[in-house]
C-alpha cells in the first residue's frame, strides 16, 4: 500500500515539470549563485577590496607604503581613476575626487597618505602633532574600511622595517642611554608603559573608537571618516527596502501577469478577445494594472522604512517616484512576459519562482552586491535587481540628484518595452488560431 | 448550402460558406456551409470531436478558417460590427470568480463598448433575464452551479445581440436549473433573436429548436427539423417493443426469424404500420410464446443521432 503511494508520488512529479524544477533545478542553482558569492569562482576566498589611494605626502616613504598596500593580494590599488579611449590619461586621484568617487560609489574606500607623513610614520605611543592618515568609506558596506585599516598596519610592518628600527633605536637611546641600572630601570619603565597602554587600548577596545570617531590604533595613526552615511540615521534601510522590495515586487508582477493564464485557462479570455478587446488592449491593461500595484506596494515599503526604520523617503521624494515608476513598470512587463511564455499556471509559479529568486541572489536582492566578486557584480547588472538598486541608492544613500538617475531609468524602461514586446508577440497565440 | 428557416427579408443573420479548418493533420471542419435565417433556433448536434466547438469558435472569429468564410449579417465574422452582433456563451463558465455577478456583467459590458445607462440597463436586464438579481451582489463563487451557468449566458447577451451561439450551456446543472435555462433560451427566442444551441442532448434540442443540424467527422451529415430528420432516416417506420414471460423459450430465434433483435430481453420489431402489431402478436400466440408487454416507439431524435452516428465510442 505504502509503494503504490510512493510510486504515485514519483510519477506524478515526474510529469510535472514546474516541481521537477523547484524540487531539483532551484536547489542547484542557488547552491552555485552562494557558492560563487561567498566561496569565490576560482577557489579564493575573500573577495577583494577597492580601495583608492591618494599620496599627498610623495616621500620616498609613502611611495614605499603605496607600493606595499599595492602588493596586498586581498586589496585592489587604484591611484588614479580609469583611462577613457580616446583622450588623456586621468592625474592622479587628490583627496576631493577620492572622496566623490567614493561618495559616487566607485570604490568604497579611499586612502589619504598627508603631506609630512613621511617625517614621522610610525610610533608605539600616541604622539602630537603626527600626521594621520585618513581613511574615507562608505558606511554601507561596513566591511571594507576595517579590511583596509588593519592591512595597513600590516604593510606598515612589512613595508617600512627600518622606520620600525629607526624608531625602536630612538625609544632604545631615549629609554636606556646605555643599560645603566637606571637605565636598565628606565626601559623597564617604558615597556611597561607600553604594555598599560596596550591593556588600555584592550580594555576601552571600539567603544573608544567609537566614541571618538578617529582615533584607530596601531603603529599608524589613522582617522576613519564616513563620507556618505556620516549624516543618515539607519544607513542600510534604504538598500534593504529596495532590495526586498524589487525582490517581492517580482513575485507580485509574476501572480498579476498569471490572471492571463487563469483568465485562458477559464475561457474569460476567449470571450474577452471575442469582444472589443484586441490583445494589445488586453495586456497593456494588465500591464497597467500590474505596474499600478507594484507602485503601491513599493510605496507602501518605503512608508513602513519611513515610519518605523527612520528612512528619509520624505526629502527624497522626486527621485523615489522615478525609480519606483520605472522599476514597477519594468517588473509589470517581466511578469507579462512569465505569462505569455508559460502553458499553465502551474508552469508559470514553478518557472517564476526559479528566475526571481536567481535574479534575487545575483542582483542583490538577498545580499549585497558591493560585497560580491567583482565577476558575480558585473553578472549581476543582468538583473532588473540590481539597476533598481542601484538606482535607489543613488537617491537614497548617496543623495545624488535625479538626473544622475538617467541609466538606471534608461535600463529599467527599455528592459521594459522589449519584455513587452516579447510577452505580445508570445501572445499571439491566444488570438485566432 | 442549406438554409435553416424561417425566411425573413434583409441580410441574412449566418452565412457559413465551405469552412474548412484543421490542426496539423486533423481537419476539425471539412468543409461546412450553412445558412442560419433570422430568427430561427438551430440546435448543432455531433458526438465529441465532431467539430462543433470549432465550428462555433469559427463564427465567433476566436478560430481562423483555412478556407471558407464566415459572415455576420453579411459582414466578415471578425470585423467589428459583426462581433456586436454576436453573443457568445462559450462552455466553460467564463467569469472572473472573485467579482460579484453584477461586476462581472459590468466587466463584460465594458468589454463590448457599453458605459453609463446603456451599461446600467443592460445589466439590469441580464440580471432579471437570468434570475440573479437577489444575487446579483455575490461573489460568483459563492454562487450555485446553476447560478453561475445563467450568469454565464447573461454576460454573453450583456450588449443584447442578434445572433446568440450557446455552447452546451446546461451542462452539469440540476433539473431545476435546466429548466430555468430553457425559460431563458425560450424567452430569448420569443423576443425574435436568431439561437445556435449546441447540445449533447436530444430532448433539449427537441424542445428549443426548430430545425437541427447533425456535425459528424468535420461535415453536417443531416439537417432539418426533428420530424423530417425522423422522416430522413426511419421513413414512416416505428419500433414495437416486446417483452415476454421469463419462461418462454426459443424467444431469440423467433425473434429473430420476423426480423427483430433481443437485447437484454425485449425483442425490437420495426413496423410500417401499427396493423403489422396484430401480425406480431398473432404469431406469438400461435407459436406458444406469452408476450406480458408491448409499446410501438415512433423515432426519436436521439434514434436519429445514433444511426447517424453510430454506436462506438468517440475519443
Amino acid at each position: 500500500m505504502i509503494g503504490t503511494i510512493v510510486r504515485n508520488g514519483f510519477r506524478a512529479l515526474r510529469r510535472d515539470r514546474g516541481a521537477m524544477i523547484l524540487c531539483f533545478v532551484l536547489p542547484i542553482a542557488f547552491f552555485s549563485i552562494f557558492a560563487i558569492v561567498f566561496g569565490g569562482m576560482n577557489g579564493s576566498s575573500t573577495p577583494r577590496v577597492n580601495v583608492l589611494v591618494v599620496d599627498q605626502d610623495r616621500s620616498a616613504t609613502s611611495e614605499r607604503l603605496v607600493r606595499g598596500l599595492q602588493q596586498e593580494t586581498a586589496l585592489v590599488v587604484t591611484t588614479r581613476p580609469e583611462a577613457k579611449e580616446g583622450e588623456p590619461p586621468p592625474s592622479d586621484y587628490t583627496a576631493a575626487t577620492a572622496e566623490a568617487a567614493v561618495k559616487h560609489g566607485t570604490a568604497p574606500v579611499a586612502l589619504i597618505i598627508p603631506a609630512g607623513f613621511g617625517a614621522n610614520p610610525v610610533s608605539f605611543t600616541p604622539a602630537a602633532g603626527r600626521k594621520s592618515i585618513r581613511i574615507l568609506h562608505d558606511s554601507s558596506n561596513p566591511v571594507a574600511p576595517q579590511v583596509v585599516a588593519g592591512l595597513l598596519q600590516k604593510v606598515v610592518m612589512t613595508s617600512l622595517p627600518d622606520s620600525m628600527a629607526d624608531v625602536g633605536m630612538r625609544y632604545f637611546a631615549q629609554a636606556s642611554g646605555g643599560l645603566t641600572p637606571q637605565q636598565r630601570q628606565s626601559v623597564e619603565s617604558s615597556l611597561s608603559r607600553l604594555r598599560d597602554l596596550a591593556a588600555q587600548r584592550s580594555v576601552q577596545g571600539d567603544t573608544a573608537a567609537k566614541a571618538n570617531g578617529n582615533s584607530f590604533g596601531g603603529l599608524v595613526p589613522v582617522e576613519m571618516q564616513d563620507v556618505v552615511g556620516e549624516n543618515k540615521r539607519n544607513p542600510m534601510i534604504a538598500f534593504y527596502a529596495a532590495g526586498i522590495g524589487v525582490m517581492f515586487l517580482l513575485f507580485t508582477a509574476s501572480a498579476a501577469g498569471g490572471s492571463l493564464l487563469d483568465e485562458a485557462e477559464s475561457g474569460a479570455l476567449d470571450r474577452i478577445l471575442s469582444a472589443r478587446v484586441s490583445m494589445t488592449t488586453l495586456l497593456a491593461g494588465k500591464l497597467t494594472y500590474s505596474m499600478l500595484l507594484a507602485c503601491c506596494q513599493l510605496t507602501l515599503m518605503f512608508l513602513w522604512g519611513a515610519a518605523v526604520f527612520h528612512l528619509d523617503l520624505f526629502t527624497h521624494i522626486p527621485g523615489f517616484i522615478v525609480m519606483t515608476v520605472a522599476t514597477s513598470f519594468t517588473v509589470a512587463a517581466f511578469g507579462m512576459l512569465l505569462a505569455s511564455v508559460s502553458h499553465t499556471r502551474a508552469q508559470q509559479a514553478a518557472v517564476a519562482t526559479l528566475i526571481i529568486l536567481t535574479m534575487s541572489a545575483i542582483g542583490g536582492s538577498m545580499f549585497p552586491r558591493f560585497l560580491m566578486p567583482e565577476t558575480m557584480k558585473k553578472v549581476g547588472l543582468l538583473t532588473f535587481n540590481a539597476w533598481a538598486i542601484d538606482g535607489y541608492t543613488k537617491v537614497f544613500w548617496r543623495d545624488e540628484p535625479v538626473s544622475h538617475l538617467a541609466p538606471q531609468v534608461a535600463v529599467l524602461l527599455a528592459s521594459g518595452v522589449l519584455l513587452f514586446l516579447i510577452a505580445r508577440h508570445f501572445a499571439s497565440r491566444w488570438e485566432s488560431v | 448550402m442549406a438554409s435553416i428557416a424561417p425566411a425573413a427579408a434583409g441580410p441574412i443573420p449566418l452565412q457559413i460558406d465551405s469552412v474548412v479548418k484543421r490542426f496539423g493533420d486533423v481537419t476539425a471542419v471539412a468543409g461546412i456551409s450553412l445558412e442560419v435565417l433570422d430568427r430561427a433556433c438551430l440546435g448543432l448536434l455531433g458526438p465529441n470531436g465532431a467539430g462543433k466547438s470549432t465550428l462555433i469558435r469559427s463564427i465567433v472569429g476566436r478560430v481562423r478558417p483555412d478556407s471558407g468564410s464566415v459572415r455576420v449579417f453579411g459582414r466578415p465574422a471578425d470585423s467589428p460590427a459583426a462581433r456586436n452582433e454576436l453573443g457568445w456563451v462559450p462552455q466553460e463558465l467564463a467569469l472572473y470568480p472573485l467579482l460579484t455577478g453584477r461586476e462581472n456583467l459590468d466587466a463584460f459590458g465594458r468589454y463590448q463598448g457599453l458605459r453609463g445607462q446603456a451599461l446600467r440597463g443592460a445589466i439590469q436586464w441580464c440580471l432579471e433575464w437570468a434570475a440573479l438579481s437577489d444575487r446579483a451582489d455575490s461573489v460568483v463563487k459563492t454562487l450555485s452551479g446553476g447560478m453561475r451557468r445563467r450568469l454565464n449566458m447573461a454576460a454573453g447577451l450583456i450588449h443584447r445581440p442578434r445572433i446568440v451561439l450557446l455552447d452546451e450551456p446546461t451542462a452539469g446543472v440540476d433539473p431545476q436549473s435546466r429548466n430555468r435555462i430553457f425559460e431563458m433560451v425560450e424567452a430569448l427566442r420569443d423576443e425574435g433573436t436568431t439561437v445556435i444551441y449546441t447540445t449533447h442532448y436530444m430532448e433539449e434540442a427537441e424542445r428549443l429548436c426548430d430545425t437541427i443540424a447533425i456535425v459528424d467527422h468535420g461535415r453536417i451529415i443531416a439537417q432539418g427539423s426533428k420530424d423530417e430528420l425522423v422522416t430522413q432516416s426511419f421513413g414512416t417506420r416505428s419500433d414495437v417493443l416486446m417483452r415476454f414471460d421469463a419462461e418462454a423459450s426459443g424467444a431469440a430465434s423467433w425473434t429473430a426469424a420476423r426480423g427483430g433483435t433481443l437485447q437484454d430481453g425485449v425483442a425490437h420489431f420495426p413496423v410500417d404500420r401499427p396493423s403489422d402489431i396484430a401480425s406480431l402478436l398473432e404469431a406469438a400466440a400461435h407459436d406458444g410464446l406469452d408476450v406480458i408487454d408491448l409499446v410501438l416507439r415512433r423515432p426519436n431524435l436521439e434514434s436519429v443521432f445514433l444511426k447517424l452516428t453510430g454506436r462506438d465510442l468517440r475519443q
